[in-house]
């Protein structure tokens, strides 16, 4: 298919997947696959890139789908059965007799089926042990072909074919035979940093085979499947639209990434609120450079804005099971607060409350940070489960006192409070005393006040509530706060 | 306006020539940005050759290289230009009796009276330029505004004296380590390039061409060393710069292969936090 008509699909499916693509940039990408071949494929999916994401976070999600519509084509890559081989793989057999006809010493003959996965394994540890990028290649397309046992039409994903490639390849043991091998064969003792170098390179070499593998089996997908269907299956949210109660390992490391130019603006808003109608001291130069409008007469005096006064901050969470993954992610959430605000306290509860602060102070880890947090902030009362009534009871004795009419208050949470009484005062006093009390929730609007959730009640005391599932909506609510 | 480059090829050859290396993605971008006549965003770590590229490109073509260092507070007297004011108020002065006011008032906002900024002085240039706009995220987002028409008209707008439109359309580079988000406008004007850390074999290539008489052998293993310690979790991963500065002292100690004890006693060139720098060197001694 010629590129011009594979690019409305694929921008389509770019939107599909939530990139924010606007008119101007789709032009744009039409204009660049017009001066940059496709056959330059590197440079040519960075110009399409340069053109649709202006976001490196939404990178991962575009090269997917990249693959997905321009991956290589042909008949080759039709799922073949076993034992028929096309032309494509006539070739490789040549090729693979050879290698393994220098390799052994053997006669080359016989048709694939001589080849044993013992011998495909062994001869895949002599790719990666040399780094023979070109024999790593064939190697991954002879194993889909062989052990992934792709039918045509079956409604299976690709991570299914994956598992089954690898586990025929013991690929879990390669590194450490990789290893073992290495060390028998240098004549030198290794030193402990060449082991660990040479492991890393390994590792490298065994990943970058295992995206070989995986490229092979999604282009035979497409193959089969056609490239709409394929990028519907593999379709996965943009970091900004994983919810955090949901996320997993990888995720929340692309999470933790977005954070830090979001406080950034946190403190930004926070801090603008204040200046409002404020005037600072008066910009003499901007005065004079005005005054030449009306000859040299200072009739419109300028002033400069004053600067921003750092604002204080109080971020009280719940930590408890029910929102587990989401405290995971207000803990790093707080971490990267610390250094936008002067005055950042953190308090996490479950059903009794501690001040969290230090443990973020005192560390530039935030992994240490956090499992400090897990194992010592006492945070349990009676039997750990979530008492939000108690807990603010605690927190009113203990810091009420410190909020001040400069502080702004972010209470985070399901309030999820296990039937137990709300104390809802606390939240009522607090506004009293706060510049702002907002509530983030990062349960779905249409669970709140169901069950157990009383939201609501504390909510009617607060500046707004505001349901903060993903990142994107936690932007929305800072960006709102102008 | 002819083309500077034919493809994507010479760019990243030319490149190399001026000692900068390319991967494929950031040679394809520079030739789109020529061949669409459109700016280029830059964002990435910081320390991964972001400034640099704007700087070889001009050498590669020739050109002029004009910056703007952006900064909290850059203004427009400061980006676009100034009315040179006290050489208006002289002006004023000394025709107090003779002409009308007009007349001053047309006289005092001639070119003659304003001072051109880096901006204005890119698109006014008559020899070729490229324009380095630098730092961009340290300005504020209200003034991000200043840069937008000069970014998609190639102009520039004074209201005394009307609209200064480029002679020739410059090469624009516009760097960010995306402490804030830029405005949607101004990156829908722009060709969006991430330039992170260098793979190994790139890695390699730069030092064996910053870093006078290295060996092959030491390049390759300061690489490796590099990027095995950019696995780590760390606060501040090491930086091109870094990586460069590394391979330098270790020339000036006269290392030829590096040891586990040498690295350790000089990962502080490389890292800058203390919790790094402890975290490396536990690393670097364990075979895991
Ligand atoms: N690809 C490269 N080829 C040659 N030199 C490079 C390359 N990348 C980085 N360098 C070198 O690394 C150093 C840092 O580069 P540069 O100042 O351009 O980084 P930067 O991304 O602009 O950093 P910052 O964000 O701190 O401004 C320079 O000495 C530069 O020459
Ligand atoms: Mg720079």
């Amino acid at each position: 298919m010629p590129v011009l008509d594979l690019m409305s699909g694929f921008i389509a499916e770019l939107r599909n997947a939530g990139l924010p693509v606007s008119l101007t940039e789709n032009l744009d990408a039409m204009e660049a696959v017009k001066v940059i071949p496709i056959e330059d494929r590197e440079a040519f999916k960075y110009a399409l890139g340069a053109t649709l994401v202006k976001n490196n976070a939404h990178w991962r999600v575009f090269e997917t789908i990249f693959e997905v519509y321009f991956s290589l084509r042909g008949p080759e890559y039709a799922i073949t059965k076993d034992g028929q081989p096309d032309d494509f793989w006539r070739e490789m057999q040549e090729q693979m007799d050879q290698v393994k006809g220098q390799g052994e010493g053997k006669g080359s003959g016989g048709g694939m089926d001589s080849l044993t996965p013992e011998e495909i394994t062994a001869m895949l540890m002599r790719a990666l042990m040399s780094g023979d990028q070109a024999m790593m290649r064939a190697l991954a397309k002879q194993s889909v072909q062989r052990f992934a046992g792709m039918e045509p039409g079956r409604p299976v994903g690709g991570t299914y074919y994956l598992y089954r490639t690898l586990r025929n390849l013991d690929l879990d043991n390669m590194l450490q035979k990789l290893i073992d091998a290495n060390r028998e064969m240098s004549k030198q003792e290794l030193t402990s940093l060449e082991e660990r170098l040479e492991k890393d390179e390994f590792e490298s070499r065994i990943e970058q085979f295992k995206q070989e593998i995986e490229s092979e089996i999604r282009r035979r997908l497409v193959a089969d499947r056609g490239a709409e269907a394929m990028a519907k299956t593999l379709r996965k949210p943009l970091p900004e639209d994983v919810e955090f109660m949901h996320a997993s390992r990888d995720e929340m490391q692309s999470l933790k990434k977005a954070l830090y130019p979001l406080t950034r603006k946190l403190a930004a808003r926070l801090a603008r609120k204040r200046r409002h109608g404020r005037k600072g001291p008066l910009d003499f130069r901007n005065t004079v450079r005005h005054s030449l409008s009306y000859g040299g007469v200072p009739a419109d005096p300028k002033f400069r804005y004053p600067r921003p006064a750092k604002p204080e901050l109080m971020v009280v969470a719940d930590i408890s099971g029910s929102v587990a993954a989401f405290a995971r992610f207000t803990l790093m959430f707080v971490y990267a607060i610390q250094n936008q605000f002067s005055k950042v306290r953190s308090f996490v509860f479950i059903d009794g409350i501690d001040e969290v602060t230090k443990y973020f102070k005192s560390t530039e880890d935030i992994g240490e940070a956090i499992n400090r947090v897990n194992t010592e902030a006492d945070v349990v009362w009676v039997d750990g489960h979530s008492d939000y009534g108690h807990a603010f009871e605690v927190f009113w004795e203990r810091y009420g006192k410190d909020i001040t009419s400069k502080t702004t208050v972010l209470l985070l949470g399901d309030a999820r409070n296990n039937y137990h009484a709300a104390q809802s005062w606390v939240v009522k006093e607090m506004a009293k005393r706060a510049r702002h009390v907002y509530w983030l929730n990062p349960e779905p609007k249409s669970y709140w006040n169901t069950g157990d959730s009383i939201v609501g009640e504390y909510g009617a005391h607060t500046d707004g509530v505001f349901e903060c599932r993903n990142l994107r909506q936690l932007e929305g609510f800072v960006e709102n706060l102008t | 306006m002819k083309p500077r480059f034919n493809d994507v090829a010479t760019v990243r050859s030319g490149l190399k020539n001026v000692n900068y290396l390319a991967d494929d993605g950031i040679a394809g971008v520079v030739y789109l940005a020529d061949r669409l006549g459109k700016p280029v965003l830059i964002e990435g770590p910081a320390g991964t050759g972001k400034t640099q590229l704007a700087k070889s490109v001009a050498e590669l073509t020739g050109a002029r290289l004009i910056r703007l260092q952006c900064y909290e507070g850059l203004d427009e007297s400061k980006a676009l230009y100034e009315w040179n004011y006290k050489k208006q108020l002289l002006r004023i002065q000394a025709d107090k009796n003779s002409d009308s006011w007009s007349e001053v008032h047309d006289d005092i906002f001639s070119k003659e009276f304003l001072l051109t900024r880096p901006l204005l002085e890119a698109i006014t240039s008559e020899d070729p330029v490229v324009l380095l706009i630098d730092e961009v995220d340290r300005v504020e987002l209200e003034t991000e505004a200043l840069l937008l028409e000069i970014l998609s008209e190639y102009q520039v707008s004074i209201p005394e004296l009307g609209t200064i439109t480029a002679k020739q359309i410059p090469l624009v580079f516009l760097t960010s380590n995306n402490t804030r988000e830029l405005s949607e406008a101004l990156k829908r004007r722009c060709l969006y390039l991430h330039v992170d850390y260098p793979d190994l074999e790139r890695e390699k290539e730069i030092v064996l061409n910053k870093v006078p008489d290295i060996s092959e052998n030491l390049a390759d293993q300061i690489a490796r060393i590099v990027r095995s310690i950019r696995q780590l979790d760390l606060k501040k991963p090491p930086s091109v710069s870094e990586t460069l500065d590394w391979a330098r002292t270790l020339m000036l100690l006269g290392i030829e292969t590096i040891d586990a004890d040498e690295a350790k006693e000089t990962l502080h060139i490389l890292l800058k936090y203390q919790t790094d720098i402890a975290k490396a060197a536990k690393e670097l001694s364990v075979t895991k």
